[in-house]
């Protein structure tokens, strides 16, 4: 974060940091392109592609055709021999339009070549439920990605987060999957100007506590720390960890805060049933056994497709007030 | 527009050129009759998908890349390997399992690869391919060289939504990529007419904007030009070309013999090996005067005498250790 210092900070929603973190990868490589559905003309179906094509013209901002398979080709093609793609998957739905691009070339072709390929490829994508946009176009699908040996994937919760990140994917040497959030996407903080990395793989402690250990992923961060204020009326200091990360996935940071609190429930979107919150149980329980004092919870959606109606979509997202309930429940209060 | 047919013209090239080509087909052929043979030995173990009849392609094709030219290949690779010059011994060891292999032994026959010979690796994935040499050939262009990228596949990717794909954004953006349809009649045990209802797969380039070429895939001098001129437009910019070349394998979808499944005929087989492209283009090279009989014999008998040393290489060669299991996930490097 030593970038990060020194350098002037504003007020910057989600999406202009985004934004931000694009073009500052643009600027910095000239190897890097960004290539995807509407990012060059339109400028993005989010607006985090607006201005690029403007500074960075044709040969590197893309437009491309409907053609998930081929543009994730693309980015296993071009970073294969020397570029640096930035590929737009617009929704993460559409991860199944070209899973054999994802999970069969980019992620196994350095392992298949005996390490002889890199491909330093940068996948930008957007997940979530929250504007009725049902099944098809509300997915939480990290867990999919994260199961892949070679895939990195990350979760940036807010702004800040976002910019580095895609700064930091940029600068890996594997393929790295960024999953955005649309619920996230006009909310502000304090964001520095120019490139600074945030580190893949390193989860960061949101708020502290002595009573329990929340992990979170992506916008459940912000549903954690609501809950945290709700808590702190009924007497009990939950301690909120932004995973951040997926995979790879820093259990050692999860594992200390365990040894204080000796209690652990996991958050996330995605539906409960083979969510990564199930590999994350499994760790504490192999790595903090002997600190636990009670099971480690999960909250997460019910095992059902993202619903449309309003009214079935507020119950399926998980929010502060049930994870405020699963937390008594830990707590046996 | 129709995809034109294409015979090979009566203006010949070198005799260099038809010595390489000769000297091409020849390696892929003594490869893979010995690869077939060493993996009913044992010697090799998983899914074997031999060349064996199709070497015109491969060999016809690559005469014109150079190793800053990227292939993509196919589940039946080592023919497009050995002819982008690919050595023996590391595709022997790769195909036993060793750590001396092009993959280290991690990859096997169906992801053999050198990036170094610019053979972006054979493919499990039917169709796996032409979007990644569609990306390859994006990336020659972003960085404004001359070099072009060549996706080979079947008439069974043909059917594939990824090649469809890679083939448009190709075309589109006049990429400097060729797609070479390796016609062979089958999509592994599915013959060409229950797979698909046209016969010439090159008809479907008018769909995408571009020239399509049915060539004598069988006729390693009718390859050898049409593949010329297909590399030469991508080369200075033209775009991407479709590229046909009716062939047939010898061999089984795997292995020589495969499982015997009876979906097609020996007589149509032997028919084909009466069109063999090394037997007849030997007979050529002897009409033309450009190698004897005595000279083709010499060739034969020095690549079997490379494979012999190759296999003792392999054989010899030691298996990864099982702290290898976990290099090359990921690139560790910053």
């Amino acid at each position: 974060m030593s970038e990060a210092e020194n350098k002037s900070v504003r007020e910057l929603p989600y999406v202009m940091a985004i934004n931000e973190g694009i073009k500052e990868v643009l600027r910095e490589q000239k190897d890097a392109f960004i290539a995807g559905e509407d990012v060059a003309v339109a400028g993005g179906v989010y607006g985090y592609c607006t201005g690029l094509l403007d500074e960075f013209g044709e040969d590197r901002v893309v437009d491309t055709p409907i053609s998930e398979k081929g543009i994730m080709g693309l980015g296993v093609g071009a970073s294969a021999t020397g570029c640096r793609p930035i590929i737009d998957l617009m929704f993460m739905d559409f991860v199944g339009e070209c899973m054999d691009e994802i999970a069969n070339q980019m992620a196994k072709m350095r392992f298949m070549f005996g390490g002889k390929a890199t491909l330093p490829v940068t996948v930008l994508t957007m997940g979530g439920a929250g504007g009725s946009l049902a099944a098809q176009h509300s997915q939480s699908l990290e867990a999919w990605l994260a199961h892949l040996p070679g895939m990195k994937v990350v979760m940036p919760s807010d702004a800040y987060d976002a910019k580095g990140m895609i700064i930091s994917a940029s600068r890996d040497n594997n393929p790295v999957f960024v999953v955005l959030n649309k619920a996230s996407l006009a909310m502000t903080m304090e964001v520095p100007e120019g490139s600074y990395e945030v580190p893949l793989g390193e989860a960061c402690v949101r708020t502290q506590g002595k009573d329990l250990t929340i992990v979170a992923f992506g916008r459940m961060v912000h549903e954690a720390m609501a809950s945290v204020e709700k808590l702190k009326a009924i007497g009990i200091e939950a301690e909120v960890i932004d995973a951040r990360s997926v995979q790879p996935f820093d259990t050692e940071t999860v594992v200390n805060s365990i040894k204080k609190t000796h209690r652990a429930l996991v958050i996330h979107e995605a539906v409960k049933f083979g969510g990564i919150g199930g590999e994350i149980s499994a760790q504490i329980q192999e790595e903090a056994f002997d600190y636990l004092d009670a099971p480690v919870m999960r909250v997460a959606a019910p095992f059902s497709p993202v619903p449309f109606s309003p009214a079935l979509e507020k119950v399926y997202i998980p929010s502060s007030d049930s994870i405020v309930t699963k937390v008594k429940e830990t707590l046996a209060l | 527009m129709v995809a034109k047919k294409k015979n090979a013209k009566s203006n010949l090239p070198s005799q260099k050129v038809l010595q390489e080509l000769h000297m091409k087909m020849v390696r892929i052929r003594r490869f893979e009759e010995r690869a077939g043979k060493m993996m009913e030995d044992g010697k090799i173990p998983g899914a074997l998908h031999l060349y064996v009849g199709q070497e015109a392609v491969a060999s016809g094709v690559m005469q014109h890349l150079s190793n800053k030219d990227w292939i993509t290949s196919t589940h039946r690779g080592h023919g497009h390997l050995v002819a982008k010059g690919g050595e023996f011994k590391p595709m022997f060891a790769e195909l036993f399992g060793r750590s001396t292999g092009y993959c280290r032994g991690k990859g096997g026959s169906m992801h053999i690869s050198n990036m170094d010979l610019g053979m972006l690796g054979a493919n499990g994935i039917v169709g796996g391919g032409p979007p990644i040499a569609m990306g390859a050939a994006f990336s020659n262009r972003f960085k404004k060289n001359k070099n072009v990228a060549v996706a080979f596949f079947g008439d069974g990717a043909s059917n594939e939504g990824s090649v469809h794909e890679a083939i448009n954004m190709a075309s589109l953006y006049k990429l400097p990529c060729v797609f070479v349809c390796e016609n062979n009649g089958y999509g592994e045990y599915t013959a060409q007419s229950r797979h698909q209802a046209i016969v010439d797969v090159a008809d479907r380039a008018s769909g995408y904007g571009m020239p399509g070429v049915v060539c004598d895939g069988m006729d390693v001098m009718a390859v050898y030009e049409a593949a010329g001129e297909a590399i030469e437009r991508a080369r200075k910019g033209s775009g991407p070309t479709l590229l046909e070349c009716k062939t047939y394998r010898y061999y089984d979808h795997v292995g020589v013999r495969g499982m015997g499944l009876t979906y097609r005929t020996d007589e149509e087989v032997e028919e084909w090996k009466n069109k063999d492209a090394i037997e007849g283009f030997e007979k050529r090279l002897i009409q033309l005067g450009v190698m004897t009989k005595k000279k083709i014999e010499n060739v034969h008998a020095s690549v079997g005498k490379d494979i012999d040393e190759a296999i003792i290489f392999a054989n010899e060669s030691p298996y990864p250790m099982p702290e290898d299991l976990l290099d090359n996930v990921y690139n560790e490097e910053t």
